[in-house]
C-alpha cells in the first residue's frame, strides 16, 4: 500500500510536468498580451522532433534542444502574425495547431512503434533522495520535473520582482502606456511568445522522451488545450500553475487507478476534459476581479501610434 | 536665456511650424481640435517623425526617434488620456522603463528616489497605491512625477484640465508655477482660452496645422485669441429664446444604483425635467453620472427608486422599450457605444430603432425605408460623407457625432439624454451641436445634459445639478449661477455651507 | 541612405481587390506547401498535380469531392454565423458526433418499425437537436460564467468522441458486426439514397445548399442577422442598442450546433450506415470547416464554393496519401498553411506596404 502511494505521487508529478512547463510558457506569453492557442501544435512538434533527433543521434540532450528550437520557431510564426501583422490571434493560434499537428504526424510516421534506444533516467538528488518515502516521491525523479519546478520559481520571481517582469506585465496591461515610456512593445511580445514556444517544445520533448518513450500520433492528447485552461486557472501566476499542473497530473494517474473498478475506460477518458471545464468555472467564481483578472489587453492587437 | 527651438514642416498635420520655448516659462499652445497641437507634441516626444525640419534643444540639433530618446533629452509628456497602467501601483508605473533601476527589486530604489522628488515639488502621492484607486487629479500627479523622475526639463501637458475639478485645476496651476520657478519649461496645450490666459506667459496659436501667431498673454484678450484660433469672430452667446416650459417629462425619485462592483454609485437621487427645459448635471466624471445615465436608458438595473417618463414607470424596462417611449441617448464615448464601425452608415442610422415597424417587418429589414431615413439624416445634419454605403469608421469624429445626434433627434424624442456631447469636437462642430440642443428646447423636448464643461452647461442649461459621489449636492437655477459655488459643490461641499463660506 | 518599410492602413479599395488578394493568398499558400514537399523529398509539382487530379480530374474524384463538401458546407455556413459574432465555436466536431449519435438512436430503435418518409426527417430533426444541445452549455458557460468558449467547445469535442467510443464498444455494440466496434447497420428505411454510382447522399446535399442560402439571407437581410453583425462588430454598441446578447448567442449557436448535427446524420445515414469510430465518421470536418468559413469571409453563401475547394483538398490529400505514402495528418498541414496564407493576405488587404528610401538627416 505504501509503495502504491509512493508510485502514485511519483507518477502524478511526472504526468504534471509537461503541463507545468507548457503553462509556465503560456503564462509569460499571455502576460505580455499575446494569446497563443497553438500550444497543442507546438507541443506536438516538440515531441516529434525530440524523438526523431534522439532516435537518430542517440543523444537525449540534443533531442531536447531541437525540440526547444522547434517550438520556438513555430511560436515565431504566431508572433509574426499576431504582433507584426496584427491579425486575429485566435485564428492564428488555431492555424498553428493544425500546422503543428499535421507536421508532427508527417515526420513521426516512420517512427511509429519503434522504441527509443536510450532512456531518460530518474535523477537522484544526493542525501534528500535517500529519505524514505518522500525521497522516492520527490527527489528521485524525472529531470524534466526538476527543470520545471525551478523554472516555475524563476518565472514567478522574474515576473514579480524584476525589471523584466514589470516590463512584460506592463506590455500586457497597456502597450500604449509602455510604449510611451520607451518600451519596445513588439520586441517584448515577440520574446514572450518565443519563451512560450520554447517551453511548449520542451514539454513535448518530455512527453516523447520520458513520459512515454515512444511515438504515437496524437500523443499530446489535448494537453496543449489543458495548458491554456490551466493558464487561466493559475490566474497568470506561476506559483498557482503548480497547483493546476499537478492536479491534472493526478487526474491522468487516476484514470489508470480507476480502471480495475469496472468503470468503462471511455468514461474515464472523459475525465481530464470534464475537469478542465470545471477548472475554468472555478477559476472565475469568487475572485477579486481586478487583482486576478487577465492582462487587460490580452489578445488585442496593439495598433500602435497615437490616436 | 536657454531655450528650445523647433523648426519644421510636416505636410499633413503640421505645416512649417516654428516654435520656441524658454527655460522657466510656461508656453500655451492653443488651437481647436484637429489644429495639429497633439501631432506637434507627439513629434517632440518622439512618437512621430517629422517629414522635414529640425528640433534643437539648448541650441543643439537633436533627432528624436523614440520616446526613450526624447526622455533622455529631458522632454517629458503628460498625455490627455493618461498612459498609466491601472492595475499596477504608482511605484511600478514610475519604475517602468527606468534605466537606472536595478534588475532585482527595482521598485525599492525607485521608492527611495521618488520620496526626494516628492519633497522637492510638493506632489504628495502614496506610492504603494494601485492607480485605479486614485482620482483623476492624483493620477495626473503621478504622470507629472513620472516625467520629472526621468529628468524632464521640458514638460508638455496635453489638455490637462479636461478631467479636473476647478479646485484640482488650481492645484495643477500651482504646481506648474513652482516647476517654472525651478527652471523647468512647460508647454500647456489647451483649447480653453481662460486657462491659457491665466497660467501661461506666452501663447502660440495653431490653426489648420499652421502657426497663426505668438503673443504674450499679458497683452492679449480672449476675443483676439479666439479669432486667431478660428479665423472668424466667435459668438460667445448663442441666441436663447424664452421658452414656456411644459409638463414634467422625466421624473426621478429616490434613485439608488450600484456600479459593477456592487458599491453604491447613485445615492438617493431625485429630480425632474419639464418639456422645453435643459437640465444639466455637472461634476467630475466618476461621481455616478455614467451609472445614472445607464439606469435611465435601461442599461443598468436599479437598486431602488423610480424613474417615470411621461408618467410611465420605466425602472425595469429594457433599452429597447425605453427608446420606443421617446427617450433618445447620445452616449459618452460615441464611437465606442454609438456605432458599429464596420457596418455601413445606413445600417448605423437605425441602430436602436432597427426593430421599429417602419424599418423592419417581423423578420426582414426594409432596406428602402432605412436608406431613406439615412439619407435624410445625412442631409439634415450636414454629415460629410461620399455615400451612405460606406462603413461608419471612415467618417471623422465630428461627423460621427452629427450622425448619432441626427439619429437620436430624428426619432422625435420627448427626452434627450446627452452625455458629454461635444467632448473632443472642434469649435465648429461644438457650436453646431449646442445650437441643435437649444433648438430642441424650443420644440418642447426635455434635455438632460451631462457635461464636464462648465462653460457649456452655463451656456445651455436652465437648471444645473451638481453630482458628487453619487449624490446631488444642489440644483442651481440659471439666474442664481455662481461658478465658484458650483466648483465647490463638485468637490463635495454642500450647497448651503458653500454659500455661507462664500459670504 | 537609410530605408524603412512604411505601412499605412488602406482606407478604401476597388471592389475586385479582395478577390484578387484571396487568389494570391491561396497561390502563396500552395507555394509554401510545395516547399514543404520539397523538404520532405517529394516532387512538389507531382504532389500538387496528384492532389488536383485526385479531386477534380476524374468523375470519381469529383463525386467524392462533392460528397466531402456536404458536411463542410453545412458546418461552414453555421460557423460563418457564429464567427461573425466573434463566438469561436471550435466544437463543431463534437456537435457532429452527437448529431450522429442521436440519429443512430432513432435509426436503430425506430427504423425497423417506420417507413423511410417518417424515419429520415426524424433522423435529421434528432440530429439537429443533438448538435444544438451539445452547443448550448458552452453559451451558458460563456455568458454567465465568462468561460472561454474555445476551450469549452473543444473539451466537448473530446468528451463527445469518448462518448461515441463508449457506445460503440459497450451498450450499442452491434451483434452482427463480427466483433468490430460498430453498431448494427441501420435498417433500410434509415439509409439515405445516393446518386447512383456515387456516394453523394442527395438529401443532405440539398439540405446543405438550402442552409447555405437560408443563412445567407438571414445574415444580411433579417433583423436577427443585423443584430448578429452588430454584436460581432461592436458588443458595446449592441448593448447600447438594446440587443439581447443571450438571445442572439443562443439562437446562433443552436443553429451552428444543429447544422453540425445534421452533417453528422448525413455521414452516418448516407455513407457509413452505422455508427463507428469518431475518426471514421468525421475526418476533422469540424476543424476544416473553420477554414472553409474563414475563406468564405464568413459569408454563408460563399461556403458552398470554399467548401468544395477544401473538399477537393481533402480528397486530393487522400489521393497522395495512397500514392505517396504520406500520413493522413498531412492534410492538416495544408489546412494550417492555407489558413496562415489567408490571414497574411488579409493584412495586405487592409494595409499598403511601401518601401521608403530616405536621405540621412
Amino acid at each position: 500500500m505504501d509503495s502504491l502511494i509512493v508510485a502514485v505521487v511519483h507518477r502524478t508529478l511526472v504526468a504534471g510536468t509537461p503541463l507545468l512547463l507548457g503553462t509556465l510558457g503560456e503564462i509569460v506569453t499571455e502576460r505580455a498580451g499575446i494569446l497563443n492557442l497553438g500550444v497543442e501544435g507546438m507541443m506536438a512538434v516538440g515531441a516529434v522532433s525530440a524523438f526523431t533527433t534522439t532516435f537518430v543521434t542517440g543523444s537525449i540532450l540534443l533531442g531536447v534542444l531541437v525540440a526547444i528550437a522547434a517550438g520556438t520557431f513555430l511560436s515565431l510564426i504566431h508572433a509574426f502574425v499576431s504582433v507584426t501583422l496584427k491579425a486575429n490571434q485566435v485564428v492564428s493560434g488555431l492555424a498553428l495547431v493544425m500546422f503543428g499537428l499535421g507536421l508532427s504526424g508527417l515526420w513521426g510516421k516512420s517512427f511509429i512503434g519503434t522504441p527509443l534506444p536510450t532512456r531518460v533516467h530518474d535523477l537522484k538528488i544526493p542525501l534528500l533522495g535517500n529519505v524514505p518515502y518522500i525521497g522516492k516521491m520527490f527527489f528521485h525523479q524525472d529531470p524534466f520535473l526538476y527543470v520545471a519546478v525551478i523554472l516555475g520559481v524563476v518565472f514567478w520571481f522574474g515576473l514579480a520582482h524584476t525589471r523584466c517582469g514589470i516590463v512584460i506585465r506592463s506590455v500586457g496591461e497597456s502597450p500604449a502606456a509602455s510604449e510611451s515610456q520607451g518600451i519596445n512593445v513588439s520586441l517584448v511580445q515577440y520574446l514572450s511568445t518565443m519563451i512560450g514556444g520554447a517551453l511548449a517544445g520542451l514539454a513535448g520533448a518530455h512527453l516523447s522522451l520520458s513520459y512515454s518513450r515512444a511515438w504515437a500520433e496524437g500523443m499530446t492528447g489535448g494537453r496543449g488545450w489543458i495548458v491554456i485552461a490551466l493558464t487561466i486557472f493559475a490566474l497568470w501566476n506561476p506559483l498557482r500553475a503548480y497547483l493546476g499542473a499537478f492536479l491534472f497530473g493526478g487526474i491522468f494517474v487516476l484514470q489508470y487507478l480507476l480502471q480495475p473498478l469496472g468503470i468503462p475506460p471511455n468514461i474515464l477518458g472523459m475525465l481530464p476534459y470534464l475537469i478542465t471545464l470545471m477548472v475554468l468555472v472555478i477559476a472565475v467564481i469568487g475572485k477579486d476581479a481586478r487583482r486576478h483578472a487577465a492582462p487587460a489587453m490580452l489578445g488585442e492587437p496593439y495598433l500602435g501610434g497615437e490616436g | 536665456m536657454i531655450g528650445i527651438t523647433k523648426t519644421f514642416g510636416n505636410v499633413i498635420a503640421n505645416r512649417d511650424i516654428n516654435l520656441q520655448v524658454e527655460a522657466g516659462e510656461i508656453l500655451g499652445l492653443l488651437g481647436e481640435n484637429g489644429a495639429g497641437k497633439t501631432t506637434l507634441m507627439n513629434i517632440v516626444y518622439g512618437l512621430y517623425r517629422p517629414d522635414s525640419g529640425a528640433i534643437k534643444i539648448n541650441g543643439k540639433p537633436v533627432s528624436l526617434s523614440s520616446p526613450a530618446h526624447a526622455m533622455a533629452q529631458g522632454i517629458g509628456m503628460v498625455h490627455q488620456h493618461f498612459k498609466l497602467i491601472q492595475n499596477h501601483t504608482v511605484l511600478e508605473n514610475i519604475a517602468l522603463g527606468y534605466k537606472d533601476a536595478p534588475f532585482l527589486f527595482p521598485t525599492r530604489k525607485v521608492a527611495h528616489d521618488l520620496r526626494r522628488l516628492q519633497e522637492n515639488y510638493g506632489l504628495e502621492i502614496n506610492p504603494d497605491v494601485y492607480v485605479w484607486q486614485l482620482s483623476a487629479g492624483e493620477q495626473q500627479r503621478v504622470e507629472i512625477l513620472k516625467a520629472l523622475f526621468r529628468g524632464a526639463d521640458l514638460l508638455i501637458l496635453d489638455e490637462p484640465t479636461s478631467v479636473l475639478t476647478p479646485q484640482e485645476a488650481q492645484g495643477l496651476f500651482r504646481t506648474l508655477s513652482r516647476l517654472a520657478s525651478e527652471g523647468h519649461s512647460v508647454i500647456f496645450i489647451s483649447h480653453k482660452l481662460d486657462e491659457v490666459l491665466s497660467i501661461c506667459n506666452r501663447v502660440t496659436v495653431l490653426r489648420h496645422g499652421q502657426v497663426v501667431g505668438t503673443k504674450d498673454t499679458a497683452g492679449v484678450d480672449k476675443r483676439e485669441l479666439a479669432r486667431m484660433m478660428v479665423g472668424r469672430e466667435i459668438l460667445f452667446d448663442l441666441k436663447r429664446k424664452d421658452v414656456k416650459k411644459g409638463g414634467v417629462v422625466l421624473e426621478v425619485q429616490g434613485l439608488h444604483v450600484n456600479n459593477d462592483r456592487g458599491l453604491t454609485s447613485v445615492s438617493d437621487v431625485s429630480f425632474d425635467i419639464k418639456a422645453g427645459e435643459i437640465f444639466g448635471i455637472a461634476g467630475v466624471s466618476g461621481n455616478g453620472q455614467q451609472e445614472l445615465v445607464e439606469a435611465l436608458t435601461g442599461l443598468r438595473p436599479i437598486d431602488s427608486g423610480q424613474i417615470l417618463v411621461n408618467g410611465r414607470d420605466i425602472s425595469r424596462a429594457s433599452p429597447y422599450t425605453i427608446n420606443a417611449m421617446g427617450v433618445s441617448h447620445i452616449p459618452e464615448e460615441r464611437i465606442k457605444f454609438g456605432t458599429a464601425p464596420s457596418l455601413a452608415i445606413f445600417e448605423n442610422a437605425v441602430l436602436k430603432q432597427h426593430g421599429n415597424r417602419a424599418f423592419s417587418g417581423r423578420l426582414f429589414l426594409d432596406f428602402a425605408s432605412i436608406k431613406e431615413h439615412a439619407k435624410r439624416i445625412v442631409s439634415n445634419f450636414k454629415v460629410r460623407t461620399p455615400s451612405i454605403d460606406v462603413p461608419v469608421r471612415t467618417l471623422s469624429g465630428g461627423n460621427i457625432q452629427k450622425l448619432i445626434l441626427g439619429r437620436e433627434i430624428s426619432g422625435k424624442p420627448s427626452l434627450l439624454i446627452a452625455s458629454h456631447p461635444t467632448y473632443g469636437l472642434d469649435v465648429g462642430a461644438t457650436q453646431y451641436i449646442r445650437s441643435q440642443i437649444l433648438q430642441l428646447r424650443e420644440k418642447s423636448v426635455a434635455v438632460l445634459l451631462i457635461s464636464e464643461d462648465l462653460e457649456e452647461l452655463v451656456e445651455l442649461c436652465d437648471r444645473i445639478a451638481v453630482m458628487f459621489k453619487g449624490k446631488i449636492m444642489g440644483i442651481v437655477a440659471r439666474e442664481d449661477l455662481n461658478l465658484e459655488h458650483i466648483g465647490l459643490m463638485m468637490t463635495g461641499s454642500h450647497a448651503r455651507s458653500a454659500c455661507e463660506a462664500g459670504k | 541612405m537609410n530605408w524603412r518599410v512604411k505601412v499605412e492602413r488602406r482606407v478604401s479599395y476597388p471592389r475586385f481587390f479582395p478577390t484578387v488578394v484571396l487568389l494570391f493568398s491561396l497561390l502563396g499558400g500552395f507555394v509554401l506547401i510545395g516547399l514543404l514537399f520539397l523538404i520532405s523529398h517529394v516532387n512538389p509539382l507531382f504532389a500538387l498535380w496528384k492532389i488536383f487530379s485526385g479531386s477534380f480530374g476524374s468523375l470519381y474524384g469529383i463525386t467524392e469531392t462533392i460528397t466531402k463538401a456536404i458536411p463542410l458546407i453545412l458546418i461552414g455556413s453555421g460557423l460563418a454565423l457564429v464567427f461573425r459574432a466573434k463566438f469561436w465555436n471550435i466544437g463543431a466536431e463534437g456537435q457532429l458526433l452527437i448529431g450522429a449519435i442521436f440519429a443512430g438512436y432513432v435509426a436503430l430503435n425506430l427504423g425497423p418499425k417506420l417507413p423511410f418518409y417518417v424515419i429520415v426527417p426524424l433522423m435529421f430533426v434528432a440530429g439537429f437537436i443533438g448538435g444544438a444541445l451539445w452547443a448550448l452549455p458552452t453559451v451558458i458557460l460563456k455568458l454567465r460564467l465568462n468561460v472561454n468558449e474555445v476551450i469549452s467547445t473543444l473539451m466537448l469535442n473530446y468528451i463527445a468522441a469518448e462518448l461515441l467510443n463508449f457506445l460503440i464498444t459497450g451498450p450499442w455494440k452491434g451483434k452482427t458486426q463480427m466483433g468490430f466496434p460498430y453498431t448494427d447497420d441501420f435498417p433500410h428505411s434509415a439509409v439515405l439514397s445516393v446518386v447512383p454510382g456515387t456516394r453523394i447522399h442527395l438529401v443532405t446535399l440539398c439540405l446543405a445548399l438550402l442552409f447555405a442560402f437560408a443563412l445567407f439571407i438571414m445574415v444580411y437581410y433579417t433583423r436577427f442577422g443585423y443584430e448578429l453583425r452588430v454584436t460581432g462588430d461592436n458588443p458595446d454598441a449592441a448593448r447600447y442598442a438594446g440587443i439581447d446578447f443571450m438571445k442572439v448567442t443562443l439562437i446562433m449557436m443552436i443553429i451552428s450546433g444543429g447544422v453540425a448535427g445534421i452533417a453528422g446524420v448525413g455521414e452516418v445515414a448516407g455513407i457509413h450506415h452505422h455508427l463507428s469510430y469518431p475518426s471514421s465518421i468525421s475526418s476533422g470536418y469540424g476543424y476544416t470547416a473553420i477554414i472553409v468559413a474563414w475563406l468564405a469571409k464568413l459569408n454563408p453563401l460563399l461556403t458552398i464554393l470554399s467548401g468544395l475547394f477544401f473538399a477537393g483538398i481533402v480528397v486530393g490529400g487522400d489521393a497522395i496519401q495512397v500514392s505517396l505514402g504520406l500520413p493522413a495528418a498531412t492534410v492538416q498541414i495544408f489546412n494550417g498553411i492555407l489558413l496562415f496564407s489567408l490571414i497574411m493576405g488579409d493584412y495586405f488587404l487592409n494595409h499598403r506596404v511601401k518601401l521608403v528610401v530616405r536621405e540621412a538627416p
